[in-house]
């Protein structure tokens, strides 16, 4: 089965356990005495504690008696933390996206002689090169591009760029060509700038933290949506259960051995995340607990759910700074390319629309800056099957409000561009944007951050 | 057993906890008693049996979904990981099956790119009829297998239209590691020596008629590693596994396996000796590895969301009769048939707070079927019997006092609270039983052995 059916299934799980609470908290609890506490939580309307913002809303939860503690200390955390700080979301497109498809160079005279089954015709092309043409699947991208809303890189990477999925990833994840590096880039700015007591600093919207995010001292997150992070356990309710919630942390005790620690460490941040998302939990009913300004594509995939849910954290005042997140489809193209390139792309160009129109809706655009990257480019000449292998520079862009939508290095063609294996030449280096990105952006040092900083130069990309 | 020069073993008492350990590290962890019966062995002895055990004995219910319907492993969604859950809870082999685990996750192949659950299957046999046999024979069998040459193109693979995805990974995953004694140069002419591999398409059955077909091999000379021939598919899998750096590359990454922390160095190149005088043999290596100190007396390892949940079934003797473990493994980070990506996954980054999540209800889901009625149901109103009481209920697991402290502190408190009400008095010890189990579950102590 495909990623996309077992998503389905863990949608109707969760509607399951959804449906098992509703009918728990209304299981017809004992009414022998009054005063029967009804399950945390229960009637309290999420939608309204948002609109009325985070303050009022937790005074609501405090009242519960639901970890109080850990409540005035998320509410500090909020009023405090950097919810006014910029975000930057990083988007990867896993398995290495063909440049020469997402941006084909219709214009160039060898494309047709490389890519005798794949080349693309028609599209709209890119104003700051004529020669290159837009996916047609791409069509967000285009257009938000001709709102000034996107920086291209069209060859974007490292020389002598590695050819192993896993190794090249890791490099653009560490913002290093080191591969004993293990700590991500942005988990490296986070320990910087961030503090022991929010998780939600560096948010993986996935199944497993995003290795960028990985981070040496300081807690960060992974959840599959803001509306999914409940716990509870069958047949324990009222004061029992706030009880057992919050004995989540007392399992976190240091201990020597270094897997036991790292259990406890993990059961503690869960119990801090949890009661930062309290509120984006959908109600014993099933409704969901925020609703977007703007429609976002409908799919299974959960991409499109979760940049929705996204833009109602950062709108709800969460403090996030770097968050982390797949795009749909499946980019290591190495046969049946055209199709498969094309319904994951334009999965992933509308949603990134969708949530970029959300954000202008929400009035917050202009702090959150999407950052699109693949760990690699694919071979020039397509291969036997319909396909391509792997290649050196690749494709990547800056979504934003804030982007100066100059186009960073610029696509060399494929008559000088290509290396001695027939790889596209890199024009831009990975760790000079990343460098970018975190004075012009984020506002803090680079040399701190990605090694060898200075020899890499920066592309102005803020305005 | 005979003595491996340079490689230590394990002298120290070897009783139930040691033999619970081992049991954990090359297996799902013990059914009730079998910790006992294992240490009766002795650790030369136990270890003989299981890198050496008889014939396969199923011990245990039969799997059913959730209606009470058979299985359906090829045709049913996630019916391929309850399938394989089910072997891992009842099998009388555990270390047969744990080394199937290895190889799905050293060979690691998904359905979502093979997309056929009986093609999956068939290479899980594989894995289990060859894995505790030579590296090569296994090798060359993964490299010929109909999932595998889906999976990674080795079928599409021509002398007329080369495809390099297995020639890569055959070297950079399976057998030497990124980077290490080969180049670009290596990819190319492997992928050309792998060519010759056809299968074909029926609208009704899909991938079909498996087979090798001379007239698409390109019969030319390759040079590999510096070697020049007419090489073949076989050429190909027999030049990676005698190349000079393979064995340092097969022990460290076997070991990682069983132990957390890497061998020393005289342990490792003794481990290397013996993997290459023994001819590639999988099983000395391996039986070597279980009886090293470290794996004995060192650090704890984070169980797998599987090996999770297959432990607390075979702890308290329940059999696979709900579909909810493929979605619940899914959400702590490991669907059978389903790795993330052909590295496998990351056995060193198995909990965030997402995947911790998904352990908390797969602890429930366990627990669940147990769980006491507030209303009906009556137990001890002292916190020290409510949890002598769980800890009974997982058969006695043996937890630090940290762990003991907080689930103590726990039932305290939530026994204090029943005070405010005579109602209480009943439903609130019920609860905190039902929760002391779930929670011991989830503790570090039973995530980790």
């Amino acid at each position: 089965m495909n990623a996309r059916e077992c998503n389905h299934c863990a949608g109707l799980s969760r509607s399951r356990l959804l449906h098992r609470a509703a009918a728990e908290a209304g299981r017809g609890l004992p009414s022998i005495e009054p005063g029967m506490p009804l399950p945390a939580g229960t009637g309290l309307s999420r939608r309204t504690f948002l609109a009325h913002g985070l303050g009022a809303a937790l005074a609501v939860y405090g009242a519960s008696r639901l970890g109080i503690r850990a409540f005035e200390e998320g509410i500090a955390a909020a009023a405090n933390g950097p919810a006014g700080q910029p975000i930057l979301v990083s988007v990867f497109l896993e398995g290495g996206a063909d440049t020469l498809s997402v941006l084909s160079p219709q214009g160039d005279p060898l494309y047709q002689q490389l890519r005798p089954k794949l080349a693309l015709a028609g599209g709209t092309a890119l104003r700051e090169d004529g020669r290159l043409f837009w996916h047609p699947a791409a069509g967000g991208l285009a257009e938000l591009h001709g709102e000034n809303k996107v920086t291209v890189m069209p060859a974007i990477g490292y020389t002598k760029a590695d050819q192993s999925h896993f190794t090249s990833r890791h490099y653009w994840e560490v913002g290093a060509t080191d591969p004993d590096l293990r700590t991500g880039w942005l988990g490296r700015y986070l320990d910087r700038v961030g503090t022991p007591d929010n998780p939600l600093q560096g948010l993986s919207l996935d199944d497993t933290l995003a290795p960028a995010l990985a981070t040496a001292k300081l807690p960060v997150a992974s959840i599959a949506g803001p509306d999914q992070y409940d716990f509870w356990s069958n047949r324990v309710w009222g004061e029992v259960e706030t009880r057992m919630l919050e004995a989540f942390s007392l399992l976190g005790s240091r201990r020597p051995d270094p897997a036991l620690q790292s259990v406890g460490a993990v059961a503690k941040q869960a119990d801090r995340l949890r009661h930062q998302l309290l509120p984006f939990q959908s109600t014993s009913d099933g409704k969901p607990a925020f609703t977007s300004p703007v429609l976002y594509p409908q799919s299974d995939d959960p991409f499109p759910k979760r940049l929705a849910g996204l833009a109602a954290m950062v709108a709800a005042g969460l403090p996030l700074r770097a968050v982390a997140l797949s795009a749909p489809g499946q980019y290591d193209t190495h046969s049946a390319q055209a199709a498969t390139l094309t319904s994951g792309l334009q999965l992933t160009s509308d949603s990134l629309l969708a949530f970029q129109r959300d954000l202008e809706a929400r009035g917050i655009a202009d702090r959150v800056l999407v950052h699109v990257w693949s760990e690699f480019g694919r071979r020039a000449k397509e291969n036997g099957s319909a396909g391509t292998d792997h290649g050196a520079a690749g494709v990547g862009f800056l979504i934003g409000t804030r982007v100066t939508g100059t186009m960073v290095g610029e696509f060399p063609g494929l008559a000088n561009g290509l290396d001695e294996d027939g790889n596209l030449k890199a024009t831009a280096d990975f760790r000079g944007v990343y460098a970018a990105l975190l004075e012009q952006w984020l506002g803090t040092d680079a040399a701190a951050i990605i090694p060898e900083a200075s020899s890499f130069a920066r592309p102005t990309l803020i305005q | 057993m005979p003595q491996v020069p340079g490689v230590a073993v394990y002298r120290g008492r070897f009783g139930a906890a040691e033999a619970e350990r081992l049991l954990w590290r090359a297996g799902f962890g013990p059914r009730r008693g079998e910790a006992e019966k294992l240490a009766r062995l002795g650790l030369e002895g136990a270890v003989h049996h299981l890198v050496s055990p008889s014939r396969e004995k199923l011990v245990g219910p039969e799997p059913h979904d959730d209606k009470g319907k058979p299985l359906a492993p090829f045709d049913a969604w996630g019916h391929d990981h309850l399938w394989w859950l089910d072997r891992m809870v009842r099998t009388s082999r555990p270390l047969v099956e744990r080394m199937a685990l290895v190889w799905h996750d050293w060979f690691a192949t998904s359905n979502a790119g093979v997309d056929s659950q009986r093609l999956m299957l068939g290479q899980n046999q594989l894995f289990r009829e060859h894995g505790l046999g030579s590296f090569r024979e296994l090798f060359q069998r993964v490299t010929a297998d109909p999932a595998m040459l889906l999976w990674l193109n080795g079928s599409d693979n021509s002398r007329y239209s080369p495809n390099e995805n297995y020639a890569r990974e055959m070297m950079e995953l399976f057998s030497l590691g990124a980077d290490r004694g080969y180049h670009e140069t290596d990819v190319r002419q492997q992928a050309r020596a792998l060519t010759g591999f056809r299968n074909d398409w029926r609208p009704s059955a899909g991938p079909v008629n498996f087979r090798y077909d001379p007239r698409y091999h390109d019969s030319g000379t390759k040079r590999v590693f510096g070697h020049s021939g007419a090489f073949t598919w076989k050429d190909s899998v027999r030049l990676c596994v005698s190349h000079p750096d393979h064995a340092s590359f097969f022990v460290a990454k076997l070991w990682s396996y069983f132990v957390p922390t890497p061998p020393d160095r005289q342990t490792q190149s003794a481990l290397e000796r013996l993997y290459v005088r023994s001819g590639h043999e999988v099983r000395p290596v391996l039986a070597a590895i279980l009886r090293h100190p470290t794996l004995h007396r060192g650090p704890r390892m984070i169980k797998s969301p599987v090996l999770y949940t297959a432990g607390l079934l075979r702890r308290i003797g329940r059999g696979i009769d709900t579909t909810a473990w493929v979605w619940l493994d899914a959400m702590a980070g490991q669907q059978l048939f389903n790795p993330p990506n052909v590295a496998g996954w990351d056995d060193t980054r198995w909990l965030d707070t997402a995947t911790w999540r998904g352990r908390w209800w797969i602890a429930q889901y366990v627990v669940n079927p147990y769980a006491l009625d507030p209303d009906k149901a009556s137990q001890p109103a002292d916190a020290d019997h409510l949890l002598e009481r769980a800890l009974a209920f997982w058969r006695g697991p043996v937890l630090e006092v940290q762990t003991h402290t907080a689930l103590r502190t726990f039932a305290r408190n939530a026994l204090a609270d029943a005070k405010s009400a005579t109602w209480k008095r009943r439903p609130y010890a019920v609860m905190t039983q039902n929760a002391l189990r779930h929670l011991i579950a989830v503790s570090p102590e039973l995530q980790a052995a």
